[in-house]
């Protein structure tokens, strides 16, 4: 493989609301079986690419214990592997991870001892299956400097949460604003950029001079006109997590059958083995279009929703467009509606929650034993 | 001499036979890796339990179409047994200088391999086969063996006194020592049925083995146990009342699964201790539609169910089409059933193809033409890969196996007690 791969899965925001305590954005649940750094992580595999640093550093117990083991993804190899890198303190810095750039800065080491060509730089925090082969041939072929994956989102998409950008006819980048409060076009940048390893350092190093650390404002946006930046059109489907109303819609898309049908065929999304036995029905489920993961137990009703992981639903309970995340323990005769439920929670019995017409997140703290 | 390598007790798990009562589901599989459970397979579980009970060393004997088995075992990595030292081996059988032969017998399976067994230094040798379902803690059993100061330990089960005639049956003395044992007999004087779980000294082991080499087809049951106890060695009985299952046939495969069903059954594979690990490719959530019913069943990760599902174990990536009934059967990984099928009692293999439309398991009982034994309990049972086509009408105690086409079906029906078999070698 000509390249090496870097995922950013540092960051976390507070349009997560509670769900951001616990965990960075990249070790969120999704879809029912995986954590959202689980798809960067297949794609990187499934393209071949052989060297992969996760660079964290927000509550990042969940993603740690996550990526405990590199062999779910194939990345257990004698070349290559996958590394976490959190920022340290060494000789010349003590600081955090500043911005996106200054991240990658203090791991600069990484980037000069490999010795492949390109680096292909993504988010943990997006939902999509892309050969990133294709993307690199396309960044050989344009004689780039730096590559944008970007798509197209539908005209009445809120795209203000994105870099938003336009092309010329030659598909080179005219215009990149970050985050605009009125957007000029609905083309976004999906946060995957390929570049050539040592223009990299090269950039890094002159950003870091300049006390600046952001990769999209201080390098996407500042070399905008002097470097050979192009855009590459993704299609398929693409989604960022990082907003609960995105995060609830992302899990919901899973309940069509043409995007289960999309990650569910090859190359595969891969993800950490539960070892959980598979999902059981006992007298009482009445369970429609639904998604429901193994080790689940389930007792009552359960519509338009997505279940996790071990999830235990009582006797007579009703669960309608809601996301129960891993671990879930639900008393009988309580009612969900338009709700997430954080992980690992005990609803007690006959309790109701709704969210009314937006969604409600839950998290009781309840104890689950009572001695 | 440096760096020698010892383990207090090593397991070999004996997972070479073809399993005949199970009929078309092993004519192209061991037993051992047939589906059980709606996720696992069979080895699954003393797998597990060698793990679970802190046994980091197991060779597999393999033997009869090892290949699925050997897939699905790999390096070990879902048993935490891909090790530096030890970890999981699968053994097949080799040619040698002289003698090359296959496994004759459980014992000549063993004797083939004390090579193996003798780079690990053991104190003690767990053997085990790969055609149970059950949990059991060995290291119990090994203390068990050593406070008694025992030669080989003999895990053994009360069964009812009318079933008893179909095991090797032992007689112990009120230390549990065994006094007697009796292979199958017809008139059983003890309800102690041995498990096929026995715990050697090593010394012990490798002297029977040794000493019994040139008996034809040598058997644990028939001839190494017999032999320690006529050399009057100290043979114990380690007595196990939990749940235990041989599923040799298909009636009894087909209950051990409609058990897990229960509310909470005797046998719980939700309980977080003593997991059961197995190798799954398919980690998806299932989906459920709109407009189906799912009641009393168990549901593999990745299928997608449009229909209704009522009493049933339904495997991974299986797919059951839009206004179809699949009542009190088992339904294997990756099969696909079309839509209005009604699926009644029947045990359908990995990878099968059912056409829209079809009925299977209807009419009235009539022995199997084939072999009434193996194919009886009013089962439909279908090999892996079959195809069947749309429209048709399948009776009770039949077996397909193999792209049925339209016209092996006689006016669009298979009556009860017929049987196609078309491709592989099986029966």
């Amino acid at each position: 493989m000509k390249a090496i791969g870097i995922i950013l899965a540092g960051g976390n925001n507070n349009r997560m609301q509670e769900l951001s305590n616990k965990r960075a954005i990249a070790a969120m649940p999704v879809a029912g079986s995986y954590r959202c750094i689980d798809f960067a992580l297949s794609n990187m595999s499934n393209s071949h690419v052989q060297k992969v640093a996760v660079l964290t550093q927000y509550n990042a117990r969940s993603l740690n214990e996550h990526l405990s083991s590199s062999k779910w993804w194939d990345f257990g190899r004698k070349q290559g592997g996958l590394y976490t890198f959190t920022p340290t303190v060494t000789a010349n810095n003590s600081w955090w991870y500043r911005g996106t750039a200054d991240a990658m800065y203090q791991n600069l080491d990484f980037l000069r001892r490999s010795h492949e060509p390109y680096v292909i730089i993504v988010g943990g925090d997006c939902v999509y299956k892309l050969d990133y082969n294709k993307v690199l041939d396309y960044h050989i072929s344009k004689k780039a400097d730096i590559t944008v994956v970007c798509k197209d989102m539908p005209a009445d998409a809120d795209v203000s949460r994105f870099g938003v950008l336009k092309m010329n006819e030659e598909s080179r980048i005219v215009e990149f604003e970050e985050k605009p409060m009125v957007a000029q076009s609905n083309t976004i940048s999906t946060g995957i950029y390929v570049i050539r390893r040592r223009q990299l350092i090269e950039m890094l190093e002159r950003c870091a001079m300049e006390d600046r650390y952001d990769f999209v404002t201080d390098i996407l946006i500042r070399y905008k006109n002097m470097k050979r930046i192009f855009g590459y059109k993704m299609d398929g489907y693409w989604n960022n997590i990082s907003t609960v109303g995105a995060y609830y819609q992302t899990n919901m898309d899973f309940l069509k059958p043409e995007v289960r049908k999309f990650f569910g065929s090859e190359p595969y999304i891969y993800s950490k083995v539960a070892d959980l036995p598979p999902a059981k029905y006992n007298t009482g489920s009445d369970v429609r279009n639904s998604l429901i993961a193994s080790g689940c137990i389930i007792n009552s009703k359960v519509e338009n929703s997505v279940l996790f992981k071990k999830v235990f639903v009582g006797k007579n309970c009703v669960i309608k467009n809601s996301i129960i995340l891993n671990d879930v323990y639900i008393g009988d005769n309580t009612h969900i509606e338009n709700c997430i439920v954080e992980s690992r929670d005990t609803l007690r019995a006959n309790t109701y929650f709704s969210g009314g017409d937006g969604i409600k997140i839950v998290y009781e703290h309840n104890e689950r034993y009572v001695m | 001499m440096i760096g020698l390598i010892r383990k207090e007790m090593i397991a070999m798990l004996l997972a070479g036979g073809q399993g005949s009562r199970l009929g078309v589901l092993t004519s192209s599989v061991a037993k051992p890796a047939v589906a059980f459970g709606g996720k696992y397979r069979i080895i699954d579980f003393p797998l597990s339990n060698c793990i679970n009970s802190g046994i980091d060393t197991v060779g597999v004997l393999t033997q009869y179409q090892p290949l699925r088995l050997n897939t699905h075992i790999g390096i070990g990595i879902p048993w935490d047994l891909d090790r530096n030292n030890g970890g999981v081996t699968v053994l097949p059988p080799y040619e040698k200088s002289s003698n090359s032969e296959w496994y004759t017998g459980t014992a000549n399976a063993i004797y083939q391999n004390l090579t193996y067994m003798e780079s690990y230094h053991p104190e003690y040798v767990l053997i085990l086969s790969g055609d149970h379902i059950y949990k059991m803690d060995y290291e119990v059993m090994l203390d068990f063996h050593k406070e008694n100061n025992a030669d080989v330990t003999i895990a053994a089960m009360p069964v009812p006194l009318e079933e008893a005639s179909r095991f090797g049956i032992v007689i112990t003395d009120e230390e549990k020592r065994i006094t007697e044992f009796e292979e199958k007999p017809e008139k059983p004087r003890s309800n102690l049925a041995s498990m096929g779980i026995y715990i050697f000294s090593w010394k012990v082991l490798k002297d029977a083995l040794i000493a019994m080499s040139e008996q034809s087809s040598c058997d644990f049951g028939k001839h190494i146990i017999p032999y320690c106890h006529e050399r009057n060695q100290r043979l114990f009985a380690y007595e196990y009342n939990g749940y235990w299952k041989d599923v040799g046939t298909l009636g009894s495969y087909w209950e051990a699964n409609m058990e897990l069903i229960d509310l909470i059954p005797e046998f719980n594979l939700y309980e977080e201790f003593w997991k059961i690990y197995t190798n799954s490719d398919i980690i998806s959530p299932q989906y459920i539609s709109g407009e189906s019913v799912i009641d009393r069943s168990i549901i593999g990760e990745g299928s997608e169910i449009y229909g209704e599902v009522r009493g049933s174990v339904v495997g991974a990536g299986v797919t059951i089409g839009k206004g179809s009934v699949v009542r009190d059967s088992i339904i294997m990984k990756d099969t696909v059933i079309g839509d209005n099928v009604i699926i009644d009692k029947s045990i359908i293999a990995e990878c099968c193809t059912i056409g829209d439309n079809c009925q299977l398991g209807i009419g009235e009982e009539a022995p199997n033409k084939l072999n009434s034994s193996i194919y009886s309990f009013g089962l439909v049972t279908v090999g892996e890969n079959s195809v069947i086509p749309a429209g048709v009408k399948v009776g009770k105690n039949t077996a397909i196996s193999g792209e049925t086409q339209e016209s092996d079906y006689p006016d669009g029906v298979l009556a009860s007690g017929e049987y196609i078999i078309k491709a592989g070698d099986g029966v």
